[in-house]
């Protein structure tokens, strides 16, 4: 029978066993994959030596996929079918799309779900699953490369994602087979790989110019401790918007007008190359054929400064904010990082460097500096640096509130708000034996509910039945580490706490990405069941891990009777997991959860007290 | 065998929680020090791969120190805090009844928030008013701090007033940075 292996105090259960975690940059136009061997962080490549995975999707009428390059390739002759950039898509309802784009590249259908689904030849998808497929090829190739099973990734986000955006993001690592140990934000993933923590103590400002979007980010770094002061950004703002301006300026020149499309995209593309040849050279020679007619036009550096310079300036006003939200003047900022494919152009270093009055960061590479960051920050949460202080500390980027009555929001929880926040708001009802109630969810910085981007409508269900106004119902709003958020329900009154059933009205339901997971896989039943067991049996191994260690650290805390119950407990998950059952080990592990509260809650208390006594983490894990 | 004490963490008040007395002034860097001493110790990134229940307490237990450094940080949030503390409760619907002087000042600075916009250089302008409501502010805190660094015998009441005080002048404050949100939209 297995039991729990002890091993000799100060030795974990397996020792030297490194666990393999990478670190993925979910981009619009790239996706990277990073990983951290032999204590250096870096990207990964397919088996052709590529380190960057083209975000596009392929789907065949055969119902094959394809990814990257060879999905690319597609693009031009069969576009409907060939989905790029879905990260704008993620989190999004169809609304919200067609507010974005008069003009939807895809066949866009609303179906009963809340997500927006995509038609193509291979059968419906959502932005989730385009994702989903993204990410698979790169945990593919993670596994190739180092040899085994991930025990779990951390997959970056721009830090001005909404709930709705991260959820999807979460869903889409759930969807590939991942274990998402955390979302983390673009630009602190940045700050870490420039191994920030390690230099001196200070403020920095990260500086992510994007493609379509733009953030700045705030940090406050203290002994390997990144505490987030304020974030602010346009998602509405990027590299493709100086595209835009050049592109029309070209036209402008050569007297072209707009009706024509696939003159527009010629001219886009000329638009961008010239960009990018700006980047190096001081002129850059744009040619354009039309109808037969070829024409050419020169752009000067200069040029290209004048044309972009409103919209530099326009990032810069984030900047201002974020530094008065952070409550940081401008002097006390030590260093600038410069994150994203638009950083590239020398403009916007110059006038970054003018603003905040130093010449910015670049020497890790913009495109890859996020996935490095990822990946540092991976092998630290799968525990394969106890002595690493790394810490980041994120916030909220946008106010998260609630409809009162006359469209006003009531903000719960403030932007720039340090995760994991909880806040509770007390509710009561308005009729006598009311027993449900909705609650309207938002997010932004506006007064009025139109303004904001709508979350949802959680519903409370199984409220007891009360005299109007008697009932005091508790909603508690809880964003997690990933920057989550939960909305739990309890009525103080009757103390009927888990009857009240919350549900919110957006994103993926549990019956969804079962579906979806079916729909993935082609001998479905087999494999969804084979896939289960397999993700409950690595999970008990793992909790069976964690706890073999804690009780080696811990086991004092417990009485005998507690060491035995929790024991017990343990034999027969550890038992059960070398059988086929795999709803059988679940409910292993929640019996096991269950026994061991008492200990888990001692241990953390125990922690707080250690923490304060003086006796930092380090000197606690030492021994390890 | 360690204290077996069971929740006791989630019943100490925010001094407590930091081992720090009960006062206006505040060891600020003690204060962050000790507060990341504890975000390492409890943190949801040092449970990430442990049981579904230790990653649920690590969140209630981060999020429990991540609010009472929020409130201890803040000047003004700890001064209510402490005032709480003491037994006051605030009734943010209620009017108090303010100084005329202080009344006089306000109606001035608010006067010159609306006549901002007609201004030719109301950026300018704009970083005065909150210059002044900064210098404001601080003297408001400086009084609170004389009252609140013996919370047991401070005089609640004038405590409170000053507290409606801040109040009002963050109401302007926050009416201001939205002027400024407006201009800076502008550009």
């Amino acid at each position: 029978m297995a039991l729990i292996q002890i091993s000799e105090p100060g030795q974990s259960t397996k020792p030297h066993e490194r666990k393999l975690a990478v670190g993925i940059d979910l981009g619009t136009t790239n996706s990277l994959v990073a990983a951290v061997r032999s204590g250096q962080a870096a990207t990964l490549a397919d088996e052709k030596g590529e380190h960057l995975l083209p975000s596009v999707v392929y789907y065949a009428k055969d119902k094959t996929r394809l990814v990257g390059k060879e999905a690319r390739q597609h693009q031009i002759s069969d576009p409907l079918n060939t989905i790029s950039s879905v990260k704008r898509y993620m989190g999004r309802t169809l609304d919200d799309i067609k507010a974005k784009e008069p003009s939807l590249h895809y066949n866009f259908i609303q179906t009963d779900s809340t997500v927006p689904r995509i038609k193509t030849q291979a059968g419906e998808v959502s932005a989730i699953e385009v994702s989903a497929e993204i990410l698979s090829v790169l945990k593919k190739r993670a596994e190739l490369t180092l040899g085994d099973e991930l025990t779990g990734v951390v997959i970056t986000v721009p830090a001005y994602f909404d709930d709705a955006q991260r959820q999807a993001t979460k869903d889409a690592g759930t969807l590939a087979g991942l274990n998402v140990l955390r979302l983390i934000n673009e630009p602190t993933a940045a700050a870490v790989a420039y191994g920030l923590d390690k230099s001196s103590d200070g403020v920095i400002a990260v500086y992510d110019l994007g493609g379509g979007t733009f953030d700045i980010s705030i940090l406050r770094v203290t002994q390997g401790v990144f505490e987030v002061l304020a974030t602010a950004g346009d998602t509405a703002l990027g590299g493709d918007d100086f595209d835009h301006v050049i592109a029309n300026w070209i036209k402008q020149q050569l007297g072209l007008d707009n009706s024509d499309k696939s003159l527009n995209n010629q001219v886009l593309g000329a638009a961008c190359q010239a960009k990018q040849t700006l980047t190096t050279e001081q002129l850059a020679n744009i040619e354009i054929e039309h109808n037969g007619i070829k024409a050419t036009v020169e752009l000067s550096l200069e040029q290209l400064n004048t044309l972009i310079d409103p919209l530099i300036k326009k990032t810069l006003m984030p900047c201002r904010r974020a530094l008065r939200d952070a409550q940081i003047e401008l002097d006390e900022v030590k260093a600038v990082v410069m994150v994203g494919g638009s950083t590239r152009v020398p403009r916007v270093r110059d006038r970054v460097g003018d603003y905040f009055k130093q010449p910015p960061m670049i020497d890790i590479n913009p495109d890859t500096v996020v996935a490095i960051g990822a990946a540092i920050q991976a092998d630290v949460l799968v525990g394969n640096k106890a002595d690493s202080d790394l810490l980041l500390l994120d916030v909220v980027p946008l106010s998260l509130g609630l409809e009162t009555m006359g469209d006003l929001v009531e903000k719960i929880i403030p932007r720039n708000t340090t995760i994991p926040v909880t806040r509770a708001q007390d509710f009561t009802t308005y009729k006598d034996g009311q027993t449900a109630m909705s609650i309207h969810v938002v997010q932004g910085e506006r007064e009025l509910v139109s303004d904001c981007r709508s979350l949802g409508r959680f519903s409370l269900k199984g409220i007891p039945p009360l005299v109007a106004g008697s009932a005091r119902i508790r909603v508690t709003f809880e964003v997690d580490a990933d920057g989550l958020l939960h909305v739990s329900a309890r009525e103080e009154t009757t103390g009927i706490e888990s009857g009240i059933e919350v549900k919110p009205s957006y994103g993926l339901t549990d019956t969804e990405i079962e579906k979806m997971l079916l729909d993935s896989m082609e001998h479905a039943e087999e494999d969804i069941a084979a896939r289960m067991l397999h993700e409950q049996q690595v999970e008990a191994d793992r909790v069976l891990e964690a706890l073999a260690a804690a009780l080696d650290d811990d086991g004092d805390m417990l009485s005998t009777e507690e060491r035995q119950s929790i024991d017990t407990a343990a034999e027969n998950l550890a038992k059960l997991k070398t059988g086929n059952d795999d709803r059988a080990i679940k409910q292993a592990m929640q019996e096991l959860d269950k026994v061991a509260e008492v200990f888990v809650s001692r241990r953390m208390d125990s922690n707080i007290r250690k923490a304060m006594a003086g006796h930092n983490v380090d000197e606690f894990n030492a021994q390890d | 065998m360690t204290s077996l004490a069971g929740n006791a963490v989630l019943t100490q008040n925010h001094f407590e929680l930091f081992s720090l007395p009960v006062s206006f002034d505040l060891d600020l860097q003690q204060l962050s020090a000790n507060f990341r001493a504890l975000q390492q110790s409890v943190h949801p990134d040092r449970f990430a791969n442990a049981s579904a229940q230790e990653k649920r307490l690590s969140v209630q237990r981060a999020a429990q120190i991540n609010e009472a450094y929020q409130t201890l940080k803040s000047p003004q949030r700890r001064a209510r805090y402490i005032l709480e503390l003491q037994g006051v409760v605030f009734d943010d619907q209620s009017n108090p009844v303010m100084e005329p002087m202080f009344l006089m000042q306000q109606m001035e600075l608010r006067e010159a928030l609306s006549g901002l916009k007609s201004k030719a250089n109301p950026e300018s302008e704009l970083d005065k008013i909150l210059a002044s409501l900064k210098v404001a502010k601080k003297e408001i805190l400086t009084q609170l701090a004389e009252q609140l660094n013996t919370p047991e015998t401070a005089d609640l009441d004038k405590a409170s007033q000053l507290m409606h005080e801040l109040q009002f002048l963050d109401k302007l404050q926050s009416e201001s940075e939205a002027i400024e949100e407006e201009l800076m939209d502008r550009l």
